[in-house]
């Protein structure tokens, strides 16, 4: 049910970006370690979004896949599963390179014709 | 009409993160730790607590308790005579599952946080949401029993990966259940190896000492910026 959360802090982060000017496309981006269940996050986004900015906005999640590094052999992979234990040497210290989006990446907005002859 | 793209790259849930600092520089200056016990509903959470709050010789704890609905919680807490707050989360689309940073900020002013050591907030039972959500806390501890199964590591991996203690608890009921402690160290080591962990039992006290004990060492601490 926090996809409602998310979805309002979705909402917000593209409205505070679009300057005033209608939004068409919101692109997120999530890794496969965050938990949101994409037509749960699209339901709410639809509806948190009405009557402001991106009221209609299509809402697009790019699944980033989760790519870890052993820190003491350096091995990278790319588990299908959260398996964190390094397949190289076995050692548990590990980092997360990426699987932890959650990251507005960009949107898309309307402008005016007009506007952009003025600049 | 035209479009434009405009490139934005922010973390969707910096807003929160943002008041969670917030948070954290109100409880260092008040000189106060703060920690976040998650778990699934019923494994044990309070009654967890109240078996440690009498164990924490000399700390000077407080309570923050997060449920969708009511004080049955918090009813308990304070009969130990500690200070508490029931946060609830039960507005907007039937309640809110988790308590996010800016929950936890609007319950500040009605703790004495000033004559504390140890805030200890108890999140709302769940096994996905509160992973997500930083509330200012300085350690996170997940609570999993052993009536749940071995293999909620695998199934709920953030959960288990967002904390810095796994406490298995109900462990006197071992003898009764097929459950298979060592497949579940087993999985728990598999998403997060080498996180520490205490088994225990809230109800025979079991290994509550050593949680205390563990709970009086972060209260201890300095304050080290977020």
């Amino acid at each position: 049910m926090h996809e409602l959360s998310v979805a309002s802090a979705i909402v917000d982060t593209a409205v505070r970006h679009a300057d005033g000017r209608p939004v068409s496309v919101v692109s997120v981006r999530v890794g496969a370690l965050r938990q949101v269940v994409p037509d749960s996050l699209s339901f709410y986004f639809e509806i948190v979004a009405r009557d402001g900015l991106c009221e209609g906005a299509r809402l697009e999640l790019v699944a980033v896949a989760l790519a870890l590094r052993c820190r003491e052999c350096e091995t990278e992979w790319e588990p299908e599963f959260p398996e964190f234990r390094c397949p190289g040497c076995d050692g548990a210290s590990v980092e997360i390179m990426t699987g932890e989006e959650l990251e507005v990446d960009y949107i898309e907005v309307e402008e005016e014709a007009a506007c952009i002859a003025q600049r | 009409m035209h479009r434009t793209k405009v490139t934005i790259v922010e973390e969707a849930l910096d807003a929160n993160n943002t008041i969670a600092r917030a948070n954290r520089d109100d409880f260092d200056r008040a000189g106060v730790r703060v920690v976040n016990l998650m778990s699934a509903p019923g494994a044990g959470k309070t009654t967890l607590l109240e078996a440690t709050l009498v164990a924490l010789h000399g700390v000077r704890a407080g309570v923050l308790e997060g449920d969708v609905q009511g004080s049955l919680d918090a009813d308990r807490i304070a009969h130990l005579h500690v200070p508490v707050v029931q946060l609830n989360t039960g507005s907007g689309f039937g309640g809110e599952c988790h308590l996010d940073a800016n929950m936890v900020r609007s319950a500040l002013p009605a703790l004495p946080l000033e004559e504390l050591d140890l805030l200890i907030v108890e999140n709302v039972g769940n096994l996905v949401c509160p992973a997500e959500f930083r509330i200012g806390e300085d350690a996170r501890v997940m609570i999993s029993s052993v009536t749940e199964g071995e293999d909620k590591p695998l199934k709920y991996p953030l959960m288990f990966r967002a904390c810095e203690l796994v406490v298995v608890n109900k462990i006197d009921l071992l003898a009764h259940l097929d459950y298979d402690l060592e497949l579940f160290l087993h999985h728990l080591d598999t998403v997060h190896p080498g996180v520490p962990r205490m088994l225990v039992s809230a109800k025979t006290g079991e290994g509550v000492e050593g949680f205390a004990a563990w709970l009086r060492e972060i209260a201890a601490r300095e304050a080290v910026p977020a």
